[in-house]
């Protein structure tokens, strides 16, 4: 009897098996129309995921050999580690969207194909030396070669309420930090709750505010000169900037509500707060949704500044993946030299804000009268192409588990603005903490 | 007369348990090794450079005193949300085992929180209480002018995530205790009760005594879920933060491994973890099992 139901049940097991089996199958990489198909990973999400499953289309239409799938993968964090998890697995996408703080983890990773060599090897002629030097710089090797392939670049912008600047009495938007200070306390006198705030912090205020100056965020050209690099950010004029700003937390002048970009961008289309320091890729948002007169300028220097040099790039990149078939990789070359037109460059500048990537595409939309109609996306080109060629301090910062480095920054930041320590105790620990990462970082990457 | 099951087949019995033996492999003794063999070893994120590093990982822990405050963030948030939560549960429980009206609604209702995702329970609590926001954060400080922040207020950011956790496990603890409660016999109460026993007498002499099993059972379930599944609110609510503030051990053991790609330092961390857990474990069964009474089966 139990035999009987046991030949049953194991004859019922295995058909579930064999079921679960065929429906786990993948399909192939090449289609049934006979393209060859690639996959891009990446996190642009809102109104950009759309704008980029436009671009991926209009690439598909343009040719008949190749067609590329992109997916969606969550936010920058979540994105990484299921590329990572994938890669481990054997399953890793072709192309991959990773932000700026992943540069030199990708770098080191022995994981990806460099993206001029790919281009040069199928063929395709690009003239990197015609892209912005800022952004070149943040992905270039050694021989300014460059690792990946720059996509969605941004620089940090000050967004400024208008009409509480001439409630307060000014009537020019101010370009220094001593001028900035001087409209906060005002603003806060006037009885407004909220005066700064700002997003991605350690960006804004730490890593530009430093490059701005020309002065170093960490030894070695910002770890580009070697993986030993030590941070150094925690110089005299940081700590005046940032004890400026933790003893506003009190009036309110300067405000701090979390981590990230939501809270600057719902406290300033809201109008709670009067400035807000956001990346320039929220302008789209803020062109929709702000219900009052405001304008985005340049993040403000030092009065006192002797050299004000460009800004660095925030953003993503795209980086190729080792480890698929020969064939794919034509394709790969195909889209990468699509997306490097200074047409696309254009498009996508047109519809998400994030700059154009060369000269040729920057100068065609000043030809076109694109930045008479929209001045607001102009600034951040402007900050970018600021100060000459970007100096040892400003071509960006190419340091190891720079996530984490951030992380313990933002950490003690928050201890600051608490009132738990003082500016000098905090940034001392944060450069501490952040040390001890990089250590960790060289280690495990040096044979 | 016994009641084992008799098979008539040899291998039938096998046969039976292999698929929970295979999840057990699968999902529990394989990821425990491989954290073990990573905890060993310095690897990138990509697992192309894998280095033995010995027992580099665990000191680099023991000397950072970060990860050594953990420790007592962690003391403090299990203890105060185990406590809090089977204390209410069990207040719960007495309450809902009397006769009520609405009595099977009443027990449905309150089983409800144990259903919700601990992220979305973090969620819901953020929607709740963020001081600029929530709709309690924003009555506390306009209204009542408190000055509730727990974006920058550590202890205001324990607090939160206290009161979220304990909320969504009180549920559990209500269940075990309804049972345990109506697993009493009526009878001893009564007699009890008759010899003059005031309430709170009958409830500290009587009730706490043979409910202790099931005290027993949910401090261990109840230290667990501190540990681990408190997780999904910290990560929804505070990320760990303000300044560290809310960093329990599991929370640093996702940030090092997936946000600072620091898998080695991170399968340390989770070893400890483990090594901790059964720690506990073990002094709870060796120790505090020993004044559980636990009376016959069914009477």
């Amino acid at each position: 009897m139990i035999a009987k139901s046991f030949s049953k049940l194991s004859l019922f097991t295995a058909v579930l098996a064999l079921g679960l089996g065929a429906a786990c199958s993948k399909k192939a990489p090449s289609d049934a129309d006979g393209k060859v198909t690639i996959e891009w990973w990446h996190s642009m999400a809102g109104h950009n995921n759309k704008v980029v499953d436009e671009l991926v289309a209009k690439f598909n239409a343009s040719q008949d050999k190749y067609k590329v799938v992109a997916t969606f993968r969550g936010g920058y964090d979540e994105a990484l580690n299921s590329l990572v998890a994938a890669f481990r697995g054997g399953k890793q996408p072709h192309i991959a969207q990773v932000y700026e703080g992943g540069t030199l983890q990708m770098m080191q990773s022995g994981a990806t194909l460099p993206v001029y060599k790919l281009l040069e090897d199928n063929g395709y002629k690009v003239d990197w030396a015609d892209y912005l030097d800022p952004i070149r710089s943040y992905y270039w090797d050694n021989n300014r070669n460059l690792t990946s392939m720059p996509f969605n670049s941004s620089t940090p912008l000050m967004y400024i309420n208008l009409k509480r600047l001439k409630a307060a009495g000014f009537t020019k938007v101010p370009e220094t930090w001593e001028d900035l200070i001087k409209f906060l306390d005002k603003d806060v006198s006037l009885g407004n709750k909220c005066g700064l705030i700002v997003s991605w912090h350690t960006w804004v205020l730490f890593e530009n505010f430093n490059a701005i100056h020309d002065r170093p965020f960490a030894t070695k050209a910002n770890g580009f000169k070697g993986l030993d690099a030590e941070l150094v950010y925690n110089n005299p004029e940081q700590i005046a900037l940032i004890k400026k700003l933790a003893e506003r937390v009190k009036t309110g002048a300067f405000t701090y509500d979390g981590r990230g970009s939501d809270a600057a961008r719902n406290g300033f289309i809201s109008e709670k707060c009067s400035v807000m320091m956001e990346s320039t890729s929220a302008l789209k948002g803020v062109i929709e949704q702000a219900k009052f007169e405001w304008q985005p300028a340049m993040l403000p220097h030092e009065a006192n500044a002797k050299v004000v040099k460009n800004a660095i790039i925030g953003g993503a990149t795209l980086w190729v993946l080792k480890g698929k078939p020969e064939a794919e990789y034509q394709a790969v070359a195909a889209f990468i030299d699509y997306l490097a037109k200074p047409e696309q460059q254009v498009w996508w500048h047109k519809n998400t804000g994030y700059m154009p990537l060369s000269k040729t595409a920057y100068n065609q939309l000043k030809a076109e009268g694109y930045y008479k109609e929209n001045p607001g996306h102009e600034v951040a080109v402007l900050q970018l192409l600021r100060g000459g060629a970007p100096s040892d301090n400003s071509m960006g910062v190419r340091l190891g588990m720079f996530p984490q480095v951030r992380d313990t920054l933002m950490d003690e930041l928050e201890k600051i603005f608490g009132g738990k320590a003082t500016v000098e105790e905090g940034l001392k620990a944060a450069v501490d903490r952040g040390n001890q990462v990089l250590r960790r970082f060289e280690k495990t990457v040096t044979k | 007369m016994q009641k084992k099951a008799r098979f008539e087949s040899k291998i039938l019995p096998y046969a039976l348990i292999v698929p929970q033996l295979t999840i057990i492999f699968l999902f529990f003794l394989w990821p425990a090794f491989e954290a073990i063999y990573a905890s060993f070893h310095l690897s990138d994120a990509f697992g192309l450079e894998v280095k033995f590093a010995g027992l580099e990982n665990f000191t680099s822990l023991i000397t950072d005193r970060g990860y050594l405050e953990t420790f007592g963030r962690t003391a403090i948030f299990s203890t105060i949300t185990a406590t809090l939560s089977m204390t209410v549960g069990l207040i719960l429980a007495t309450v809902a085992n009397r006769a009520l009206a609405f009595k099977k609604i009443t027990r449905t209702l309150l089983i409800w929180p144990y259903a919700i995702a601990p992220a979305m329970a973090g969620i819901l609590w953020m929607f709740l209480f963020h001081p600029s926001y929530g709709v309690i954060g924003f009555f506390v400080n306009h209204v009542l002018q408190l000055g509730w922040n727990p974006v920058l207020n550590g202890k205001h950011a324990m607090a939160l995530v206290i009161i979220a956790s304990s909320w969504k496990n009180i549920s559990y603890n209500f269940i075990f205790f309804l049972a345990g409660l109506q697993s009493i016999p009526k009878s001893v109460l009564e007699a009890a009760s008759i010899d003059g026993a005031s309430p709170a007498k009958r409830f500290f002499s009587i009730v706490l005594p043979l409910i202790s099993p099931t005290f027993f059972f949910l401090i261990v379930m109840n230290l667990v879920y501190t540990f681990f599944e408190s997780f999904g609110v910290i990560h929804m609510t505070t990320q760990g933060g303000p300044g560290s503030a809310t960093t329990i051990l599991v929370y640093k053991v996702y940030a090092d491994g997936f946000i600072g790609q620091d898998l080695g330092s991170s399968s340390a961390q989770s070893v400890i973890m483990m090594l901790l857990t059964i720690v506990i474990t073990f002094v709870q069964f060796r120790f505090v099992e020993k004044r559980v009474h636990y009376s016959g089966a069914g009477s």
